[in-house]
């Protein structure tokens, strides 16, 4: 009689875990839905005291300058506080950035800089093979998870290097988990003229970024969810 | 466009620039007999290269004996003054030196390097050369291009603008228009 309880109790708690199981599938994959319903839609009107967090994916070459671009046109007192995150193998661009900071900090007076200053592992190298690119995106990975726990933005600004994608999947989950919702904004660079680039392609086509940019005409025809802005350089 | 004379004799500069990559292809061509008979034919007095990472190394000349001016260099924090001091550039196409060399009114080669996988950058340079505001080159023909040039044909590229894109993030976000 005892084996016959102690069976049926199994029975029970592994029906209890499986049924759990399926719940909890469930409400992921409503609040994906949800998240990929909310994706792209404006957010309700905010007073520009009510800034937001941002957080500034820098790539090597072109990629920070034309960020900086972008940077020098936005309200800074609207995006803040500012964290910006680069490549470990990339020297240039956080120094470009801390320049760009120091200059607004010497102009406004303000004592105190509100930016941070981060580095990344790379998910890969020009010209490294796909291959082992795998793995070192599976590290860049889990090394964003960990930077992005701790910034939460309520805004992300990237515009094409790898280091972006990794972020911006994380910000994806952090909304479908209700961590922090975010919204994305996507720069193609201005060398892409006919073709996007693999972040850009991926994040176009799982619609994880709020607004895709594109300079050229010729993108904007090919990918017609993407907003054409015009050269920003 | 512009084209700079220096105060001394009618100094012409040709200013070679690869950036941070290596680009051996552009400084042997550029350092070849055919490229610089060419650069002398068109009235250049002068040749600096910013040779970056590769590891060819030009011939230095001292151009005493009428021939080119050679002299050279690996990297500068801002190459913004030689550019300024240059009257034609040649670069390779990434698109910071492009658009720099272009903000200030300097006429242009751009050559494209075929070594590099996944040749994204050639788009660019195609699509402004097809706009006529700079010369696209491969390597291989690049005496060609300096032979043929018409500099006065080239159009002004009129500076970009990054506020639709800032006007765009605002509406979105919610904030007010300015």
């Amino acid at each position: 009689m005892e084996k016959n309880t102690s069976c049926s109790f199994s029975n029970l708690s592994s029906n209890l875990g499986i049924s759990c199981f399926i719940a909890f599938i469930a409400i992921i994959l409503v609040r994906v839905i949800y998240v990929i319903y909310g994706t792209g839609k404006p957010l309700s009107k905010r007073s520009p005291q009510q800034a937001l967090s941002t957080l500034i994916v820098l790539g090597s070459g072109g990629h920070t300058a034309e960020m900086i671009n972008l940077l020098l046109v936005l309200q800074k007192d609207r995006f803040t506080p500012r964290f910006y995150i680069a490549a470990s193998t990339d020297n240039m661009s956080l120094q470009k950035a801390h320049v760009l900071e120091n200059s607004w900090a010497d102009s406004s007076g303000v004592k105190g800089i509100s930016a941070e200053f981060m580095q990344i592992y790379r998910s890969r190298e020009v010209g490294q093979s796909y291959v082992t690119s795998v793995w070192t995106t599976l590290v860049a990975t889990v090394h964003a998870l960990w930077l992005m726990i701790k910034i939460r933005p309520q805004v992300v600004l990237c515009n094409g290097p790898g280091t972006c994608f990794p972020l911006c999947v994380i910000a994806f989950i952090f909304k479908v988990i209700g961590i922090r919702w975010s919204s994305i904004f996507y720069v193609e660079s201005i060398a892409r003229v006919k073709k996007l680039s693999l972040s850009g392609l991926l994040l176009y086509k799982l619609q994880i970024a709020d607004q895709f940019f594109v300079q050229w005409p010729q993108l904007q025809r090919k990918y017609p969810r993407a907003h054409y802005v015009g050269c920003l350089m | 466009m512009g084209e700079s004379l220096d105060g001394v004799k009618g100094k012409r500069v040709v200013f070679v620039t690869v950036g941070t990559t290596c680009f051996d292809a552009l400084v042997k061509v550029v350092d070849s007999q055919e490229v610089k008979d060419e650069l002398l034919r068109r009235g250049y007095t002068n040749l600096l290269i910013q040779m970056g990472r590769g590891s060819y190394l030009p011939t230095k000349s001292t151009g005493d004996d009428g021939s080119l001016a050679v002299d050279y260099f690996t990297f500068s924090s801002s190459i913004a003054e030689y550019l300024k001091s240059a009257s034609l550039v040649i670069s390779h196409a990434g698109s910071g030196s492009i658009f720099e060399t272009m903000r200030l009114g300097k006429p242009l080669i751009v050559v494209v390097n075929e070594d590099l996988m996944d040749n994204h950058q050639s788009e660019l340079a195609e699509e402004l050369a097809e706009r006529k505001h700079l010369y696209c080159a491969r390597p291989p023909t690049l005496h060609l291009t300096i032979a043929s040039m018409d500099l006065k044909s080239l159009v002004p590229y009129s500076p970009g603008d990054a506020t639709p894109v800032a006007k765009l993030i605002n509406r979105f976000l919610g904030f007010p228009e300015d």
